[in-house]
């Protein structure tokens, strides 16, 4: 039964790596910028819930409804402002203004926020979970965690295949000079993708903080495991993320019932035979198809 | 319509296009032809925006859009069927159209009309774009650019690749467009067929205008000086 237990409980924590890994698939996949500084954003967001919380006494996780629109709004500016700006210089560039966001990001929150690790305050919800078998029961932050994954992975999809400017951001993905000669205004669609990322940045940062502690290092680890599902998944598919983060969470929970400091390391090892043996990714497929 | 004052476009130390000069006028088709390299798809493409000219400037009925970005002249009336057609391949027949309405611009072209005018093209709009032929590719490339309701319609070597029947069904499309009002810009490496659909031609070398005419004025011998230059000095000198 533990077994079980590990598989199920690998599968939840596929749903926290999809929400991480599917913003960092879509600045690839669209932009084609690796955001190095991916998961230190998701911590961002999870100080500033923290701070939405402590000033107004909102119930944890309703600072969503404002951390998610602000961040939206943080990845259109940063888009138009600093990313495209340094794509125009070269590719190389825009990872080395995203590391040394990441840099920046991780000390500006050591300096105002100090190195304690935080978590958010959800009450009972924390303890509280679905018995399934005296041996065998879910966490319902587990579930709420998994559900958002999947929810958010299905308005995507809808939004990238059935509206205007979701098929924009598919055709500047394919070719970007051939879709401004269509008459698509590239630069404001590659902001609106960029503010897609980083509102599902803010809900993993989020999804962190409920699920676990975090502290300003948080973010490199998370960034790992991000990268790890979307290269198990598939570059470019965003089902694939989801594939991905569960196979990497699988991977780690059953690594971990091995060997209690095994986890990592077990999610680790998957991540390089699929790098050697099937280095496209499970899925191989384009955004939204 | 679309007017072009001495238009100056480098790349690097290279200077593709210098001192070009040309109009077209509403419902007239104006071909630029000369050999590979001599700054015909460069002229096309500073037109539409993806170049940026170091001297000279681009009209559209008086207006001065040389500031523009390409989707912004799109929006004003211009459109590119750009060399190697440019499709999205991960979109659907119908996607690839409907991204050529994204600028907006308000006029009577749909899918429906693109498919009446391309009747011979299969009733694929559901399937990638893979699955098409080259002169299927071509129509939907042409299409796309119709859904931007163009003025001044710009076509980068339509012929490449395809089999002749198919550069005349292709071709056969025009008259239809330029009844309705539109200019076309044209540049093709096919000289002869260029000038069968051209009322006007002109034709550059080393991105320099050599020749311009109307198509009864080319005579094989004025058209090879201007394609590779006068008998005695090597196309080097000329630059």
């Amino acid at each position: 039964m533990s077994w079980v237990n590990a598989v199920i409980q690998g599968i939840l924590l596929g749903g926290l790596y999809a929400l991480f890994a599917c913003g960092l698939s879509i600045l690839f996949g669209v932009i084609r910028v690796v955001n190095l500084a991916h998961g230190d954003f998701a911590v961002l967001a999870a100080y500033l819930a923290l701070f939405v919380v402590t000033t107004t006494h909102l119930p944890a996780l309703t600072s969503v409804v404002i951390v998610a629109p602000l961040f939206a709004v943080l990845g259109y500016a940063g888009q138009r402002l600093i990313i495209q700006k340094s794509l125009d210089v070269s590719p190389l560039t825009t990872l080395l203004v995203s590391f040394g966001l990441s840099v920046v990001i991780q000390n500006a929150l050591l300096v105002f926020a100090s190195a304690d690790s935080h978590s958010f305050d959800v009450g009972g919800l924390i303890s509280a979970s679905l018995r399934i078998t005296p041996e065998l029961s879910i966490a319902y932050v587990s579930l709420l965690i998994f559900g958002t994954a999947v929810v958010v992975l299905i308005g995507l999809q809808l939004f990238l295949s059935r509206t205007a400017m979701g098929r924009e951001i598919r055709a500047a993905a394919d070719d970007q000079e051939a879709a401004s000669i269509a008459g698509v205004d590239t630069h404001h669609v590659f902001g609106i993708a960029a503010a897609i990322a980083f509102a599902s940045v803010a809900l993993a940062g989020l999804a962190l903080g409920t699920y676990s502690s975090f502290d300003p290092s948080a973010g490199p680890p998370r960034l790992i495991f991000a990268f790890e599902a979307v290269i198990i998944g598939g570059l470019g598919s965003l089902w694939g993320t989801l594939l991905g983060g569960i196979v990497l969470g699988v991977a780690q929970t059953i690594g971990a019932q091995i060997d209690p400091s095994g986890g990592v390391l077990a999610g680790h090892l998957v991540f390089l035979a699929v790098l050697v043996f099937r280095p496209q990714g499970l899925i191989r497929a384009r955004l939204a198809t | 319509m679309l007017e072009i004052r001495n238009l100056t476009v480098r790349h690097g130390y290279l200077q593709a296009v210098s001192n070009v000069s040309l109009m077209v006028s509403a419902g007239e088709t104006v071909a630029i032809i000369g050999a590979n390299g001599a700054g015909k798809s460069t002229l096309l493409r500073s037109i539409i925006g993806l170049h940026r000219p170091s001297a000279g400037s681009i009209l559209l009925d008086g207006r001065d859009i040389t500031a523009l970005p390409p989707h912004a002249r799109v929006r004003e009336g211009i459109a590119l069927v750009p060399e190697g057609r440019r499709l999205f391949p991960s979109l659907s027949v119908e996607e690839n159209l409907l991204v050529g309405r994204s600028s907006g611009r308000p006029g009577s072209w749909s899918v429906e009309r693109v498919f009446q005018l391309f009747p011979w093209t299969g009733e694929r709009r559901r399937e990638p774009t893979v699955h098409l032929s080259g002169g299927e590719l071509q129509a939907v490339a042409i299409g796309r650019a119709l859904m931007a309701n163009p003025r001044v319609l710009l076509l980068d070597e339509l012929s490449l690749g395809l089999a002749p029947t198919m550069v005349r069904r292709i071709y056969g499309v025009l008259p239809e467009l330029v009844a309705g009002g539109m200019a076309v810009l044209l540049v093709e490496q096919d000289v002869a067929q260029a000038l069968r659909v051209a009322d006007r031609f002109q034709c550059l070398l080393e991105g320099r205008t050599t020749l311009e005419g109307t198509p009864p004025d080319a005579t094989p011998a004025t058209i090879e000086t201007a394609y590779f230059g006068p008998v005695g000095r090597g196309p080097g000198s000329a630059a």
